[in-house]
């Protein structure tokens, strides 16, 4: 076994682990490690060939690609250790990683900070449960993503997506431009779970019909699929039977939520958000346990890579922190709370020292769509300010800074709630 | 006719609701545009559609099959699927860097096929 000793180690050359890696460089930290079990960096990006990406961070469209490739220019020209094709086994929570490759064997990493970084996965069919056969097939989103635009062939020519995620919009548009007939976009919900742009720009373009209040409700064919049978939902989401028809389609892909990536965080007893999927973080995005940082999709799941560079440069800079030990924690922890119509924020809760609450961006969602809106904040039940928004969607994050004002006053509080509701008389 | 169609803006990812009224190719009013690039966006969403074209490209002797491109600008969306057919006949060899262009002026569009990440030789 070799014995290895780092400053910092990142779990995942995506572009939170890049991102991560390059603030922590940039703040002082030059003994870095990335560990990547894939063959090259860049994590889901590569494969993400459409454009969209950027216009937050570079104030320019990029593809996701070029996203990525700016990302690895930055890391490669730092000096930062890059282990590719090494797989994580294990990580403690005195900050030891245990990872394994060809070339080295086995490898024991004792770290100053760690940072996680893994990304997320697609929730597969087995999660939802389809009733029918089990043909080859039935895929998802992203593996058919993967297929198409890195090895190179296209999976079906008769295709049927569930689930109107950004990934299943992204892919109808390319299978239709690779020459698939793409039947029609499901979607259980009465609105999409993507992005509005990706409606207009993928389904619209090229006249694919999203399906609102529709599943699959099963799934037909040997060997291989030859039809999936859809029907209308009811208010309770429950099939209504004599809406039932057959599409023929030899491809179902599953565009259908995605899952933070926490199995190694659970060896580490980091504690995990029942609502996020992802561990419980403070304003720096460490995770309770001490030295060990989170940020991107195994925090909670993004829907732009922009705020997965933010939020990873955070965790970048106070992992650096940590590690020069100019890093304290008050006495008392202010709670971060969700309050009506918010799914979750992001961080949980802000438990710092006052020197490095220089600007603390509070990420959330709503948990139902929603037009004219007002966010507002309170402390202690008292209502400190409001943002006015034309609209907030699931699909799309939303992210407000907590004024000066507050984070002067953040040692006299014991918790900040959010909460996103329509205005009234409108 | 006078038409009304509301489109959901796309140049960044607000997504303003903009009310176009129009009559043929002349438009009479453009509403709900936060700013001046949705008014830009309605008036060619009407009158020309156009768009980015993202795909791939066959690579020989590459670390990968296939080398992600895109049009270094947007093209009528009426060309997709010739512009398609063209890049699909193409095999490029590698290593190719970032930018590269591969395909000049597809169609004469004035865009250029260029690739979107650095492609290394087969190990």
């Amino acid at each position: 076994m070799l014995n290895l000793k780092k400053d910092l180690v990142v779990i995942g050359g995506g572009p939170a682990g890049l991102a991560a890696a390059k603030k922590a460089y940039d703040e002082g930290i030059e003994d870095v490690m990335i560990l990547e079990r894939d063959f090259e960096l860049g994590g889901i990006l590569p494969q993400c060939i459409h454009n969209g990406f950027g216009l937050h961070y570079f104030k320019e469209e990029l593809t996701g690609p070029e996203y990525a490739q700016r990302f690895i220019n930055d890391v490669k020209e730092r000096n930062i250790e890059i282990k590719l094709d090494t797989m994580v086994l294990d990580v403690t929570k005195d900050r030891k990683v245990y990872a394994m490759n060809k070339k080295e064997g086995f490898l024991e990493i004792e770290a100053g900070a760690v940072v996680l970084a893994m990304g997320c996965r697609e929730r597969t069919s087995g999660a939802i449960g389809i009733p029918g056969t089990r043909p080859a097939g039935v895929i998802t989103a992203g593996t058919a993503q993967r297929y198409t635009n890195i090895e190179g062939f296209v999976p079906g020519d008769e295709v049927v997506i569930l689930g109107s995620g950004d990934i299943g919009l992204i892919m109808a548009r390319r299978m239709k431009l690779e020459g698939a007939d793409v039947k029609a976009v499901c979607e259980l919900l009465p609105y999409t779970g993507g992005l509005t742009r990706n409606v207009v720009q993928c389904l619209e373009d090229y006249d694919i019909p999203l399906m609102l209040n529709h599943t699959v409700t099963a799934i037909k064919g040997e060997g291989r699929l030859e039809a999936v049978e859809i029907s209308e939902v009811d208010e309770n989401l429950k099939p209504i039977p004599a809406t039932a028809k057959t599409i023929k389609a030899d491809t179902l892909l599953l565009s259908v939520g995605l899952i933070p990536e926490n199995e190694l965080s659970k060896k580490a007893d980091v504690v995990l958000d029942d609502r996020t999927g992802g561990p419980i973080v403070n304003e720096g995005r460490e995770t309770n346990i001490e030295g060990i940082f989170a940020c991107g999709n195994v925090l909670h799941v993004h829907d732009l890579v922009d705020w997965v560079t933010e939020e990873s440069q955070i965790a970048g800079a106070h992992a650096a922190k940590y590690i020069k030990n100019s890093f304290a924690k008050t006495n008392k922890c202010v709670d971060v709370k969700a309050g009506e119509n918010v799914s979750y924020v992001i961080p949980q809760k802000i438990e710092l020292e006052a020197g490095d609450r220089k600007k603390i961006p509070l990420y959330m969602r709503v948990s139902t769509p929603l037009t004219a809106v007002d966010i507002n904040l309170y402390a202690d039940g008292e209502k400190l300010y409001s943002f006015s928004e034309p609209f907030a969607k699931p699909g799309e994050m939303i992210s407000v800074p907590l004024a000066q004002k507050t984070l002067d006053d953040l040692d006299n509080l014991n918790e900040i709630k959010v909460e996103i509701i329509e205005k009234e008389g409108e | 006719m006078i038409e009304t169609k509301t489109l959901t803006c796309v140049a960044c990812p607000k997504g303003c609701e903009v009310t176009v009224e129009y009559e043929g190719d002349e438009i009479i009013d453009i509403k709900g545009n936060a700013c001046p690039q949705g008014q830009d966006y309605a008036k060619e969403e009407i009158v020309a559609p156009t768009r980015i074209l993202p795909t791939t490209i066959r690579v020989k002797n590459g670390a990968l099959p296939l080398c992600p491109v895109k049009t270094t600008k947007q093209i009528p969306l009426e060309n997709m699927f010739e512009a398609m057919q063209i890049i699909g006949k193409k095999e490029i060899e590698a290593p190719v860097k970032m930018g590269e262009v591969l395909i000049e002026n597809i169609m004469n569009t004035g865009a250029d096929i260029v690739a979107t990440r650095d492609m290394p030789e087969e190990i």
